[in-house]
């Protein structure tokens, strides 16, 4: 008998419908991955297990964990099952914990809450569950607080809460996906590990196909609320049937055509760059500290060439980015953009800073909600001394946005009738509106999903055939790193550790942590050779 | 956490030394010279000098603003110009009916406040949350002094179980004494506690929207217990500011209220000094003022580095 099953669950919030007849099965001991793009129920999925979809949802079917249908159980009934029976897992680390509350306490709360002992058998179980996630008590002691701790470490500490009362079944949703790629694996490792020696059901939900293919026994694949494929892992990646899931798969592995390179002239030029921040003092009249972000690095960008840069959360990447930018000064070295300064005389050198635009991370955050596109995508008409007006402007305009992909027409609306892919084409039209030389993508596609990500990374190349672009492409994903740059710098601690032609380091690296970087980094399995259809089993 | 406060002493010595200068050089730079102000506009050049020699107002002004300095250090507030006793006799008999005052109405406001505003955030866009909105409402846009009138009337006048002003002193007892400020503790509260009200709501709502609500329902809590356990702390930070704005507004600003109940507190008396240009008594009140300000921020940024654990080690 299987530990959860999920029938013919349908579930709508107010009026607007979320999931249709969804139905599957997690047995014990098992680890089901559901995957999918944002929009496709997958989270809403693993909400309503729990009973903790938001206000005004009403869903059908049934939900059995065992013998218990847990749609028809009261809100008491589910206190008593949450962190108990099942466990759950989410995605923020960073702020999944109660910052003013030990871990200690925090995980303790687990089972005092469903009185399953006293304070200090709960607070001995706490530290032995601790233990088990990869804490251990002398280097990580209950009197810890959530700050104190790196987001892989939280992401243990919500572990620990989560399987301190060993539940039946374990729902993660999108575990990963805020960690970098080495805590990424090591975590992925601790799930699958719990799950096996506790036979335990694992319920994963995650939008990244490597992950699932390496970790899940059984894949369903959802989208608009619907199931659309589902089965065990290596065969349904053998032979898949449905359109999405093949969709998915392509965008996940997704490799554009760039154009070659053009010119052999340097553009930017990155010499012997050192950043330093302050630190707090360590005595109320002490001098400040100094901790040194960007450590004598140095690089160039050639006219036309598409140069990658990747590295962990703290290594230094987005410091260096905006020292680039002459956002910031430093305080060794120089960076000149065609030999001139990009900071001089204590702020952004403006004949500088025109030739330079960046595209960031969130397309939701970077764009002031209440101008519309038009006035949106002109904002770096400000660094021009003699800027488009009239007629010009107004054909620049739609120039840029059809370069992009959009409509002419789009110019007129405000951001929130766009899609995140949409938006990021219009953040990509703002860096291309004063065709400047060289464009900063800080994360740029970070956020999107796969298949969007894949039409945005289409479009690079489109622009790079046609504007001549030159780019630095900062980024922590290295598959989309690999298709899209000729040359990469890898760096860690604020060094450059590796550099050199793309495909090069990525197939034969020879620094350490690139070695580590490139191992930890889950990959889909190459399904060139259909004739072994279990040559690639799950990992763990 | 010891650096902490000693940081935060530090800049509590220099507030206190800039407030000072501040407060003395200003009211000193304002017109009316209080001797002329004593002896009327018809009195005589050398009469008015004579007495500018006797009040001390002779000597340069930077002499004068040390000897004020030097005498508040000593306890020595010097003395009033009008009424020729000492101030700090003056401020203490004032103090102890705006101190108590003070602390009873925020006593009161905060024991409306944080249920209401609980409540209210436990039960978002129902009809309890509507209700209690609607009433703190209410009670910011009633004038206190109105709302304080309305009370004299009914509970002094009608039901005769207060006295409708005036204040009987602490010889009487401490129950005598609090009695006759429950109607001005009311008064003032009332208002305050509207706005706390609104701010610890809205502060919990922000907080049951955090992520480590979340996961507290997935260990099994219930939305009351991961309200109390894991909301009400967080949500401290900015009710606790709120809180320490409110003291120094009810220790100062209650002038209206005592006017209202004919309270001999601290308010009439920077009033009254004001008018008889008693300067220094009105210095020294600004600067006491000033000292309980600070010294309740103090406090309030001692109480943020208790409930956050994150504020005890940045440092």
């Amino acid at each position: 008998m299987s530990l959860l099953s999920v029938q013919k669950l349908s579930m709508g919030i107010h009026d607007h419908p979320v999931l249709h007849d969804v139905t599957f099965e997690v047995a014990k001991g098992e680890i089901v991955a559901i995957t999918g793009e944002s929009g496709s129920g997958k989270s809403m999925t693993a909400f309503s297990v729990m009973g903790l979809a938001p206000g005004g949802s009403h869903a059908t079917g049934r939900i059995m964990l065992k013998d218990t249908d847990l749609l028809t159980q009261t809100e008491a009934q589910m206190c008593a099952l949450r962190g108990n029976a099942i466990g759950m897992v989410f995605q923020e680390p960073m702020t999944a914990l109660n910052p003013v509350k030990t871990i200690g306490d925090q995980v303790a709360e687990t089972i005092l809450i469903h009185g399953a002992g006293t304070r200090a058998e709960a607070m001995r179980i706490a530290a032995d569950t601790l233990t088990r996630v990869g804490l251990p008590q002398d280097r990580f002691p209950l009197g810890r607080f959530p700050h104190e701790l790196s987001g892989g470490q939280r992401q243990r500490v919500v572990i620990a809460m989560a399987i301190a009362l060993r539940p039946a079944l374990l729902i993660a949703d999108e575990p990963t996906t805020a960690l970098d790629v080495t805590t990424q694996a090591q975590i992925l490792q601790l799930l699958a590990k719990l799950a096996r020696e506790d036979d335990m059901g694992l319920l994963m939900i995650t939008h990244d196909l490597a992950v699932v293919s390496e970790m899940a026994d059984r894949i369903v694949v959802m989208q608009h609320g619907r199931i659309v494929e589902q089965g065990d892992t290596a065969h349904l990646l053998h032979n898949m049937q449905h359109p999405y899931t093949k969709l998915l798969f392509a965008a996940s592995t997704h490799q554009v055509d760039l154009p070659p390179l053009t010119s052999d002239a340097p553009l930017l030029r990155v010499d012997g760059v050192s950043r330093d921040y302050r630190t707090p003092r360590k005595s109320v009249f002490g001098a400040p500290g100094t901790f040194r972000a960007v450590n004598n690095v140095s690089f160039d960008i050639k006219k036309g060439e598409r140069l990658g840069l990747v590295g962990e959360s703290g290594c230094g990447k987005s410091t260096l980015t905006r020292a680039i930018l002459g956002l910031e000064d430093v305080q060794a070295g120089s960076i000149t953009l065609n030999g001139a300064p990009v900071f001089s005389a204590g702020r952004a050198n403006l004949a500088v800073r025109r030739n330079m635009q960046v595209v960031f991370q969130d397309p939701y955050g970077s764009f002031n909600p209440r101008h519309r596109v038009s006035r949106l995508i002109t904002e770096p008409f400000f660094l021009l001394d003699d800027p488009p007006k009239g007629q010009d402007r107004t054909d620049l305009i739609a120039e840029t946005l059809e370069a992009v992909g959009l409509s002419a027409a789009d110019a007129d609306k405000y951001p929130h009738q766009f899609s995140g892919g949409q938006r990021q084409r219009i953040a990509i039209a703002r860096a291309l509106i004063i065709r400047p030389e060289l464009i900063v993508f800080d994360e740029a596609v970070s956020a999107l999903d796969v298949s969007v990500r894949a039409q945005i990374l289409d479009l690079l190349a489109d622009l790079c055939r046609q504007y001549d672009l030159t780019y630095l492409f900062i980024s922590h994903d290295l598959s989309v790193v690999r298709t899209v740059t000729d040359r990469v710098l890898v760096m860690q601690s604020g060094q450059i550790v590796e550099h050199g032609p793309t495909e090069q380091v990525f197939s034969d690296p020879q620094h350490p942590y690139t070695q580590t970087l490139l191992a930890a980094a889950p990959t889909l399995p190459d399904l060139t050779d259909k004739a072994s259809p279990h040559a690639q089993p799950p990992l763990v | 956490m010891l650096r902490y406060i000693l940081k935060r002493l530090l800049s509590l010595v220099i507030s206190l030394a800039v407030a000072s200068l501040v407060i003395f050089f200003v009211i000193e730079i304002a017109p009316g010279d209080p001797a002329t102000f004593m002896l009327g506009i018809n009195s005589q050049p050398d009469t008015i000098a004579a007495l500018r020699a006797e009040l001390g107002l002779d000597v340069p002004q930077w002499q004068r603003y040390l000897n004020w300095v030097g005498g508040l250090l000593t306890g020595d507030f010097g003395t009033s110009y009008t009424y020729r006793t000492p101030v700090a006799q003056m401020i203490s008999e004032r103090l102890w009916v705006s101190l108590p005052l003070a602390i009873y109405a925020l006593t009161l406001s905060t024991l409306i406040a944080f249920p209401t505003g609980i409540y209210a955030a436990s039960r978002r866009g129902k009809a309890g949350d509507t209700a209690v909105m609607g009433a703190t409402q209410l009670g910011v846009a009633i004038p206190n002094f109105w709302f304080a009138m309305m009370l004299v009337l009914l509970f002094a006048i009608n039901l005769r179980w207060f006295s409708a002003g005036g204040f009987v002193g602490w010889d009487k007892g401490l129950g005598a004494g609090l009695w006759s400020l429950t109607l001005p503790a009311i008064s003032l509260a009332l208002p305050q506690a509207a706005i706390l009200s609104r701010v610890m709501r809205s502060a919990l709502l922000d907080v049951l929207g955090e992520d480590f609500m979340r996961t507290a329902r997935a260990k099994g809590l219930t939305r009351k217990q991961a309200l109390w356990r894991h909301g009400l702390r967080n949500a401290m930070i900015p009710v606790l500011t709120i809180i320490g704005l409110q003291f120094s507004f009810l220790l100062a600003g209650a002038i209206i209220i005592e006017q209202v109940f004919y309270l001999p507190g601290l308010g009439r008396l920077v009033f009254q000094s004001i008018n008889a240009r008693d300067l220094i008594v009105v210095e020294s009140v600004v600067m006491l003022l000033v000292f309980t300000v600070i010294m309740v921020n103090f406090a309030v940024d001692l109480a943020y580095a208790l409930v956050d654990p994150r504020l005890r080690s940045r440092t």
